[in-house]
C-alpha cells in the first residue's frame, strides 16, 4: 500500500500537524536540555527527535476511545494524543504531579483516561498488551482501535509474531505500528535481521502491511487513517512500518560512534519538521511569518510547562506504598 | 453440598461470569476441550467461543492479552496450563500484570486473575509437578493465592474475579477430585485471612495448599501420642495474614512451617524469617522447615520421596515439642 500524500487531509489538519511536531521537538529538546543540567529526576531519557512524523501523524488518524501503547521513546505519541506538557514533565521531574506521581517515569507514562495503556521499557512487551487492548475493543463491540508502537529493536522479539497470528486469528481492531529509526539501541537494523521485509512477515500471518516514508508527516498521517479504518471496522489487524531517524543517539548522552556521519547528515536534510514547514509554506496555508510565529507560541507554552513542572512538590515517604496494589490494601 | 475442588472452581467461574458480562475465560484448551483439569468443562455450552477463549499455544502473549484486556476495561481470567511455564510468560507476569498499577500512579489497574496449577501427586516429571508460587510471591503487586479445599477454592475464586488487583491463582493438581463441603449461596472469602484447621496448644503447623491435608494427617497422628497441634492454613500468600500466624505461635511457641515447594529460599523460608523477626522472644525453639528436597522433582516412583510425607512431619513435631528454653 502506498499513501498519496495531501489527499486526505485538511488544510487545518496539516498546519495542525505542522504544530504537534513542533511540539514534541521542543518537549523533546527541553527533556534533553534539563537532564544535562542535572533537573531531570531519572537517568533514562530515549528522545524522539527526528521521529516527530511518526507521533504526529499516527495521533492524527486516532480517534478518541481508541487505546494504544508505546515502547520507551514514546514521549512524542503521548503528546500526539492529548497528554499535557506541563504533567509529562513533572513525571520527567519526578514531581507529584506527574502523570504517574513520579512512580513511572519517562519510560512508563500511562493514563487510560487518554487511551494510554502504558510506555513500556521492555522492548516489544507491550505488544500482546495492546493485543488486549483490540481484544477488549472487539469483545466490547466499540468499534475503536488498538495501536501498539514500538521500534525495528522490538521486529525480532517473539511476541509480536504471536500476537500478529492471534490479531489475525481473531480479526482484532489492532494495528502494529513500527517506528523504523534504522537502529535498535547501537545494532543497525540490518545488522540484526535476516530480512528486511517486514511487510512480507505481516502479510503472511494474514496482517495487511504497509511501509511509509515515516520523514513525511502527510503521508504518515494519510496512509494510518486508511488502514486505522480499514482496522477499526472489523477486517483485521494491520501493520505499519514508517522509516524514520533518531537525530540523538540512544540517549541523549550517546553520540552514537556507530552510526556514519554522512548518513547521520542525509537524514537531517530530510528533517520532518523543517519539510513540513516548506509544505505548509508552499501550499500558502501559513506565511514565513507565520511559521515564526506559531514557533513562539510552541516555545512559550513548553517553556510554562516546564516551569510549572519544576514548582510542583515531590513525592515522599507516605507515596512510597500507595498503588502498590489498587485495592490500597496494606500488604 | 459436596462438592469436588474442580466443580467448586467451575461453579465460582460460572457464577462470576453470568453475574459479569465483563468477565471472560481464556487459555489454552479452555473451551472445546474443557480444561486440561476439567475445570471449565461445560462452560463453553453456556457461555460460548466469545467468552471461553481458546488460544493457541503461546503463554507470554496470552497473559500479555489479559494485562491489556484488563486496563481496558474487562475482567479477565487467563488459564495457565502449568505454573511450570510461568517461565514463557514471566515478563508479563512480573513485569507487566504486577507493576502497572505502581508504575502508572494508579492511571491504570489490572483486575486480572492467572488461574494456574502445580505441585506433585500425578509423577508428571520435572516440568509438570512444580511448587513456583515463591517467584510469584516475591514480586511485589500480585496477589497469591493457594486454596487446600474445595470451598476454599471457590470462596476465594470468586474474590479474586472481583478484586482490583492482579491475582496469581494456584490450584493443586492432586486436589481436584478431593470433595469437601462448600456452603450453598453466595461465597466470597476475604484474601488475607488464614484459617485455623485444627486448634491445638503444643505446636503450629503452617501451611497452605496441599500440604494442610498433609498436615492435618499428622496433627491427628500427634495427637494419639500426646501432642496437640495447631494447623493453620494461610490460603493467601499475599496479603499474608501475619496476625494468625502469631496468634498461635504465641500460643504454642514452637513452629513448623510445610511447604511443597524446595526447601531453600522458598515460601517457608520467608515464613521463618518473619516469625523469627516477630516472635524469637517468645520462641521455645528455633522455626522448622519442612519442604521439597532440593532436586528437581523426579518422575514416576522417586516423586513421593521428594516432597514432605506425614511420618516427616509427624517426626519434627514431637522432636520440636519437645524442646524447652533454658
Amino acid at each position: 500500500m502506498t499513501a498519496s500524500q495531501g489527499t486526505v487531509l485538511s488544510a487545518a489538519e496539516r498546519v495542525s500537524l505542522l504544530r504537534m511536531m513542533m511540539r514534541i521537538r521542543e518537549f523533546e529538546d527541553r527533556v534533553a536540555e534539563s537532564y544535562l543540567r542535572g533537573l531531570t529526576a531519572g537517568s533514562m531519557f530515549h528522545l524522539s527527535v527526528g521521529e516527530e512524523a511518526t507521533a504526529a501523524g499516527a495521533g492524527l488518524a486516532m480517534e478518541t476511545g481508541d487505546c494504544f501503547t508505546t515502547h520507551h521513546r514514546g514521549h512524542g505519541i503521548f503528546l500526539a494524543r492529548g497528554a499535557d506538557p506541563g504533567r509529562m514533565f513533572a513525571e520527567v521531574f519526578g514531581r507529584k504531579e506527574g502523570y504517574c506521581e513520579g512512580k513511572g517515569g519517562s519510560m512508563h507514562i500511562a493514563d487510560i483516561s487518554l487511551g494510554h495503556m502504558g510506555a513500556n521499557a521492555i522492548v516489544g512487551a507491550n505488544i500482546p498488551i495492546s493485543l488486549g487492548g483490540g481484544f477488549s475493543m472487539k469483545y466490547r463491540k466499540t468499534g475503536k482501535l488498538s495501536v501498539a508502537f514500538f521500534g525495528d529493536g522490538a521486529l525480532n522479539q517473539g511476541v509480536l509474531y504471536e500476537c500478529m497470528n492471534m490479531a489475525a486469528l481473531w480479526k482484532l481492531p489492532l494495528v502494529f505500528f513500527v517506528v523504523n529509526n534504522q537502529y535498535g539501541m547501537g545494532t543497525r537494523i540490518d545488522l540484526a535481521s535476516a530480512s528486511l521485509d517486514f511487510v512480507k512477515r505481516a502479510e503472511s500471518f494474514g496482517v495487511r502491511g504497509a511501509q511509509v516514508d515515516g520523514m513525511n508527516v502527510e503521508a504518515v498521517a494519510a496512509a494510518c487513517r486508511e488502514l486505522f479504518s480499514w482496522s477499526r471496522a472489523g477486517n483485521g489487524p494491520g501493520f505499519i512500518i514508517a522509516d524514520a531517524y533518531r537525530f540523538y543517539g540512544h540517549g541523549r548522552k550517546d553520540p552514537s560512534p556507530y552510526r556514519n556521519k554522512a548518513e547521520e547528515e542525509e537524514w537531517k536534510r530530510r528533517d520532518p519538521v523543517e519539510t513540513q514547514k516548506q509544505r505548509v509554506a508552499s501550499a500558502g496555508l501559513l506565511t514565513e511569518q507565520g511559521i515564526k510565529d506559531m514557533a513562539a507560541e510552541v516555545t512559550k507554552e513548553m517553556d510554562d510547562a516546564a516551569a510549572w513542572a519544576a514548582k510542583q512538590a515531590e513525592p515522599g515517604p507516605a507515596d512510597l506504598y500507595t498503588h502498590v496494589f489498587a485495592s490500597q490494601r496494606a500488604q | 453440598m459436596q462438592m469436588m475442588y474442580r466443580d467448586a472452581l467451575r461453579a465460582a467461574l460460572a457464577e462470576e461470569m453470568r453475574r459479569d458480562p465483563r468477565v471472560f475465560v481464556i487459555g489454552e484448551e479452555v473451551g472445546r476441550y474443557g480444561g486440561a483439569y476439567a475445570v471449565t468443562k461445560g462452560l463453553y455450552d453456556e457461555f460460548g467461543a466469545e467468552r471461553l477463549v481458546d488460544t493457541p499455544i503461546s503463554e507470554a502473549s496470552v497473559v500479555g492479552l489479559g494485562v491489556g484486556a484488563a486496563i481496558a476495561g474487562l475482567r479477565p481470567v487467563v488459564e495457565l496450563m502449568y505454573v511450570d511455564f510461568v517461565g514463557l510468560a514471566m515478563d508479563q507476569i512480573s513485569n507487566q500484570m504486577a507493576k502497572w498499577s505502581y508504575m502508572s500512579g494508579g492511571k491504570v489497574k489490572v483486575p486480572m486473575v492467572l488461574r494456574t496449577q502445580g505441585g506433585t501427586g500425578r509423577s508428571a516429571g520435572a516440568q509438570h509437578s512444580q511448587s513456583l508460587e515463591t517467584w510469584l510471591a516475591h514480586v511485589p503487586g500480585l496477589r497469591v493465592v493457594m486454596p487446600s479445599n474445595p470451598a476454599d477454592a471457590k470462596g476465594l475464586l470468586k474474590t479474586a474475579i472481583r478484586s482490583d488487583d492482579p491475582v496469581v491463582f494456584i490450584e493443586h493438581k492432586a486436589l481436584y477430585a478431593v470433595k469437601g463441603e462448600v456452603p450453598d449461596g453466595e461465597l466470597l472469602i476475604p484474601f488475607g485471612q488464614a484459617a485455623v484447621v485444627r486448634p491445638g496448644t503444643g505446636v503450629t503447623i503452617i501451611s497452605y495448599s496441599r500440604m494442610v491435608s498433609v498436615a492435618a494427617e499428622a496433627a491427628g497422628a500427634l495427637a494419639k501420642d500426646g501432642v496437640d497441634a495447631e494447623v493453620i492454613d494461610l490460603r493467601t500468600l499475599n496479603p499474608l495474614d501475619m496476625d494468625a500466624i502469631l496468634t498461635s505461635v504465641k500460643k504454642t511457641r514452637h513452629a513448623i512451617v510445610l511447604n511443597e515447594a524446595h526447601r531453600t529460599a522458598g515460601f517457608c523460608s520467608e515464613l521463618a524469617s518473619r516469625i523469627t523477626e516477630e516472635a524469637f522472644d517468645i520462641l521455645a525453639a528455633p522455626v522448622v522447615r519442612i519442604a521439597a528436597k532440593d532436586v528437581p522433582v523426579p518422575a514416576t516412583l522417586l516423586e513421593k520421596l521428594s516432597i514432605p510425607t506425614v511420618e516427616e512431619v509427624v517426626t519434627a513435631a514431637k522432636t520440636l515439642s519437645q524442646r524447652r528454653r533454658s
